[in-house]
């Protein structure tokens, strides 16, 4: 086969496995893990340098950002103002313009708050920043973070860290129909045949942080995680067989004894 | 006796030499200056422009990270 990249704003990617650095029991953990995934984009947040601790261990001595490409997320921002300050101090740090965008608006389930997140990609691109957006899986607010500049649709599966697996498997479909955008199923995700199940729809990619981190074996998880990213990835590029109500025998009538 | 001042840094009150410069700050609290970005009163500091900003009393400084996250 054909080598088959990931490709964002004109980057390209081997892994179509983004995965999340939080919730590990440890920057060891979590350094391991994200190297058993082989995933070549992780996500990172944005926080206060603790400033009287200074030997508490940063992320960027166990995750080297020039060999993993970082992903700056505004995790635990509920307007645009707050997104928008976090993803400019984000690119200060280090020059980061790909950057995901997420925009909570509910504290129990952690849905996005659309408005905000709408507003913010596009001040966010008219700035320079690629962004990746975590939205509902709604396509016609899909459709307006395109027209807005959108770099990638990230529609939720379920809630994040809810492990339900894709709950709306039609809108998903429907997304991946209108838009040539990356479409990265983001959120929600439980176990390893649910990131199959993303790539079977034809999506680009999936990114997956709980299921790994809170997985009881997550080295195991994580390497399930990276197998089912491929074999989904394999089983759409193969183009599976219609549907049928009826069965249809596998073996040859002829020659029958 | 230089006169000492009160700012805020990561949220918590702290006392400084009046003056103080930003780049001096930084290296006593050694902050690895590669790995952080630093706000000034809600503006974002060119980490190039350090040496060149007098803290005065009540600046608001943040100096963040990347930490994990989902």
């Amino acid at each position: 086969m054909k080598r088959d990249k990931l490709t964002i704003s004109k980057k390209q990617f081997n892994s179509r496995l983004i995965v999340g650095t939080g919730k590990y029991k440890s920057m060891t953990e979590c350094a391991k893990a994200i190297n058993i995934s082989e995933a070549d984009i992780v996500t990172v947040a944005v926080r206060r340098v603790n400033i009287t601790d200074k030997k508490k261990p940063l992320l960027m001595d166990y995750i080297d950002p020039k060999k993993i490409t970082y992903l700056p997320n505004t995790a635990g921002c509920f307007n645009s103002e707050e997104a928008l300050r976090t993803l400019r101090l984000a690119r200060e740090i280090g020059g980061w313009k790909l950057v995901k965008l997420e925009v909570l608006g509910d504290k129990k389930n952690l849905f996005p708050e659309m408005i905000e997140t709408l507003k913010s990609t596009e001040i966010l691109t008219k700035e320079g920043f690629k962004v990746m957006v975590y939205c509902n899986d709604d396509p016609l607010m899909a459709k307006r973070l395109e027209n807005v500049g959108a770099a990638a649709i990230m529609p939720l599966a379920a809630p994040i860290g809810s492990g339900l697996g894709i709950l709306n498997k039609i809108n998903i479909q429907i997304i991946r129909d209108q838009t040539k955008l990356p479409l990265i199923i983001d959120a929600g995700l439980g176990q390893a045949s649910d990131a199959t199940i993303a790539m079977e729809l034809g999506c680009d990619g999936v990114l997956v942080n709980t299921a790994i981190a809170k997985a009881k074996k997550p080295f195991e998880m994580a390497k399930a995680f990276k197998n089912a990213v491929v074999a989904g990835r394999q089983s759409f590029l193969s183009g599976r067989i219609e549907k049928k109500v009826m069965g249809s025998a596998s073996s040859p009538k002829k020659g029958i004894i | 006796m230089k006169k000492k001042i009160k700012i805020k840094i990561n949220g918590k009150i702290n006392k400084i030499y009046d003056k103080t410069k930003l780049s001096d700050l930084i290296k006593n609290l050694e902050v690895p200056l590669k790995k952080v970005a630093i706000e000034l009163n809600k503006e974002i500091v060119d980490k190039k422009n350090i040496n060149k900003i007098n803290l005065k009393v009540n600046d608001e400084i943040e100096i963040v990270h990347f930490i994990g996250g989902g």
